[in-house]
């Protein structure tokens, strides 16, 4: 046993107040590398034992700054600098909206390091051959004992007057504890690496051979042959080997009615209009106008965009020119597209497109109405 | 531990303390009469202002007792008398309301039936703002409160003699009754004296944001008398500055706890922008009104949240005192926030007038004499509680 290096003495007590006191004394005789151990905080003991406050609560607040650093830059860089986009009609760098993810990243950044921070600086975790494992002594500290243990590199340390002052504490018991003899680990030896080696290998290969092979073999090929052709891939029964057959060249859908002057940029000849103004139609014209046309061309077609020069303005449809189109002509632009107005042909059907050029004609002739219009009109 | 046992005794207050308390008093009433007829409608409101902090103090006592008791707390024990006493002013409010009711013309926009004819929203809010209901409900709040704090004290007043366990047991049952009642008096009591100044606005949070605030005021009133009896011995010599911690971090915790709502009340208003909403917000920016607002940011949230930060600050009795008397003005200083920008009068901006801190002086000098009067009848700390002595030997 003499061989054997002290790690230090503990003293085992059996109640708080008793502890308390014991640690007074420790403390009073200019110990500094000792600790109590008890299986449950003991209110006053950082005075008793002399502790210095603990400085986690630094950590705590440098990090929670930090947390609030990062999330306002971040956002101001995001939401203002890089890509700024408006949101809910607030300006680039809104603080009320960035408060509370800054509140939340402040919060998790404090917390996380301060669990981080605790665990592994203050405490020195992972203690894995602590010398005080699997000793007598931490098992009693940790169900119903109270034990003071001080260090062997404490620099007052002496094996015999250390152990009687804390005999002359009345504890129940006192001990010495060692350290551990160092143990070799068997799994540093060649023989065992080797073997774990090969059962990588069996298993590596045992592992490819089921999943690649055996799966495979017949009855069971999980329908990857099938005698049909795969959408989007090659096929070698047709000669121009697309496996997705085009319509016959003229091929016409269903309900779908072309477009002679598709692509004219000036017809000559334009379409006259197969529909009449009835009030239904008048009405699907200027629903559909309102909502295709008049973000450009304003509410009443007056060229006074409702985007607010985001998109350059066209000229008002109340033109002697515009007036004077003929109805396909309009239908043809709306078509076709014009200038940098692009084709509506996709987004609003033939039917619709007609509507609208009716309820052109309504705004146009609201606007230039003439003497007898206004008396019609006032008739009604 | 200790050598010597340690042992309360009761000693009466000095005679000073009234005699403070009947001077502020005296003279709160002498210049509030004055005010009435100096500016009328300005003298209404600001007694409306101290009428909302009398019913911060003292409901927010309550609500600390009935706290204590339902979860069970040890170290605010020794202190639950010092709360009982501000409670104690409760029953007051029903004599200090008169006054307002007699002015409710020139309070309360709402309670002009020509007013209302020609308002569409008005008249959607009639139902529950008109004044016979308002009346009654004012009375049975009241009358809820006073209950409660009757049995509360009475029970806690018996103990002292007969040491019974079953009364912590009753005060226990009666505080899981009270607690969601107060939740709904206190945010019925918010919304009629403070939200219905202004009653075209609305906002649900109102009510909490009243609490929070009401909480603030009562722990810095319970603070600031602990700190001051334990400096001068008037209480259990066992008590340590480790007791005062646990009040400085309840008044840290419900400090942020404004904060929190507030915020949330601003943030959720800002973001919809609705017209009905914000237009309260606005007018708190009118003028001069924008440096009041920024101002509550400061006094009520920043500074408190500084001083109590760290850990040995909670228990600082300096600090303490510095911040409870803080944080009751920064309680004026919100209920002022919330009621005057509405007003007519000062609708936009803020300009100086006396009579803004005529009625405060009033309401400290009765509320200490009030204070007083328990002290002499009653011992100071609750000596036949079960968990009086668990309390005591609180450390941190």
């Amino acid at each position: 046993m003499a061989d054997k290096k002290i790690f230090g003495v503990t003293a085992l007590f059996n109640n708080p107040d008793a502890i308390i006191s014991a640690a007074r004394k420790v403390a009073d005789s200019g110990f500094t590398k000792w600790d109590v151990n008890s299986p449950y905080p003991l209110h006053g003991i950082d005075k008793a034992m002399k502790m210095k406050p603990s400085t986690l609560g630094f950590v705590t607040l440098v990090f929670g700054l930090t947390g609030v650093a990062v999330a306002l830059f971040f956002m101001w860089w995001t939401m203002s600098v890089d890509y700024p986009m408006v949101i809910g009609g607030k300006p680039y760098f809104s603080l009320p909206a960035f408060i509370p993810v800054t509140f939340e990243v402040t919060v998790i950044m404090a917390t996380v390091s301060s669990v981080v921070a605790m665990f592994a600086f203050f405490f020195g975790l992972p203690r894995n051959a602590h010398a005080l494992h699997d000793t007598e002594y931490l098992k009693k500290v940790s169900r119903d004992h109270f034990g003071i243990i001080i260090e062997s590199d404490d620099p007052k340390f002496d094996e015999r007057s250390t152990q009687e002052l804390l005999k002359s504490l009345n504890p129940i018991s006192t001990e010495i504890i060692y350290y551990p003899e160092k143990e070799r680990y068997p799994i540093f030896e060649p023989r065992f690496l080797v073997f774990l080696f090969g059962v990588a290998v069996v298993v590596s290969i045992g592992t490819y051979l089921m999943l690649n092979k055996l799966m495979y073999i017949q009855p069971f090929n999980w329908m990857d042959e099938q005698q049909k052709i795969i959408p989007q891939s090659k096929s070698e029964f047709f000669s121009d080997e697309r496996g997705m057959r085009l319509p016959v060249e003229g091929t016409v859908a269903r309900g779908f009615i072309p477009y002679p002057f598709a692509g004219d940029k000036e017809p000559k000849e334009v379409l006259s209009n197969p529909y009449f103004p009835t009030k239904e139609n008048l009405e699907l014209g200027q629903r559909k106008f309102l909502t295709y046309c008049s973000p450009c061309h304003g509410n009443y077609a007056d060229g006074d965009s409702r985007l607010q020069g985001q998109f350059p303005n066209p000229p008002t449809l109340h033109s002697d020119r515009a007036r004077n189109f003929p109805d396909g002509m309009i239908y043809h632009i709306i078509t076709n597209g014009q200038n940098i107005m692009p084709s509506y042909a996709s987004q609003v059907t033939r039917e619709e497109r007609w509507a609208i050029v009716h309820y052109i004609r309504v705004l146009q002739r609201a606007k230039n109405a003439s003497e007898s219009d206004v008396k019609f009109a006032k008739s009604e | 531990m200790q050598s010597i046992e340690l042992t309360y005794q009761k000693k009466d207050l000095p005679s000073s303390i009234s005699k403070i308390g009947w001077i502020l008093l005296f003279i709160g009433l002498i210049l509030g009469v004055a005010a009435f007829f100096v500016d009328h409608s300005r003298a209404v409101y600001n007694y409306l202002i101290a009428y909302a902090f009398m019913i911060s103090i003292g409901v927010g006592a309550l609500f600390l007792i009935a706290l204590e008791y339902v979860v069970g707390a040890d170290w605010s024990v020794p202190f639950r008398r010092i709360v009982e006493f501000f409670a104690a002013t409760i029953p007051l409010l029903a004599i200090l309301v008169v006054p307002l009711l007699f002015n409710i013309g020139d309070l309360f926009h709402w309670s002009h039936a020509e007013a209302v004819a020609e308002d569409k929203v008005l008249q959607g809010k009639a139902p529950y703002l008109n004044v016979p209901f308002f009346i009654i409900r004012v009375f049975v709040l009241v009358a809820i409160w006073s209950l409660f704090y009757f049995f509360f004290a009475r029970n806690s007043k018996k103990q002292d003699s007969t040491k019974e366990q079953k009364l912590t047991t009753k005060n226990i049952r009666l505080s899981a009754i009270f607690i969601p009642i107060f939740a709904l008096t206190i945010t019925i009591s918010s919304v009629d004296w403070l939200m219905s100044v202004a009653p075209h606005w609305f906002s649900t949070i109102f009510g909490v944001y009243f609490f929070a605030g009401t909480v603030v005021a009562a722990l810095a009133a319970v603070t600031l008398a602990t700190v001051l009896l334990k400096e001068n011995g008037y209480l259990h010599p066992a008590l340590t500055n480790d007791h005062l911690y646990s009040l400085g971090a309840l008044l840290f915790a419900f400090v942020n706890f404004w904060g929190y709502i507030a915020f949330s009340q601003f943030m959720l208003i800002w973001y919809a922008d609705l017209p009905e909403e914000t237009s309260w917000f606005l007018q708190k920016w009118q003028g001069s009104w924008a440096i009041f607002s920024i101002g509550l940011i400061v006094v009520q949230f920043l500074v408190p949240y500084v001083i109590l930060l760290t850990q040995p600050s909670k228990m600082d009795p300096k600090k303490l005192k510095f911040i409870s008397i803080w944080l009751l003005f920064a309680h004026l200083y919100d209920i002022f926030w919330l009621v005057m920008p509405a007003t007519d009068q000062l609708s936009d901006g803020y300009y100086f007038s006396w009579i803004d801190f005529v009625f405060p002086i009033a309401v400290v000098g009765l509320i200490i004499l009030v204070f007083n009067l328990k002290a002499k009848k009653e011992n100071l700390m609750p000596i036949g509680d079960p968990k009086f002595q668990k309390g005591l030997d609180f450390h941190l």
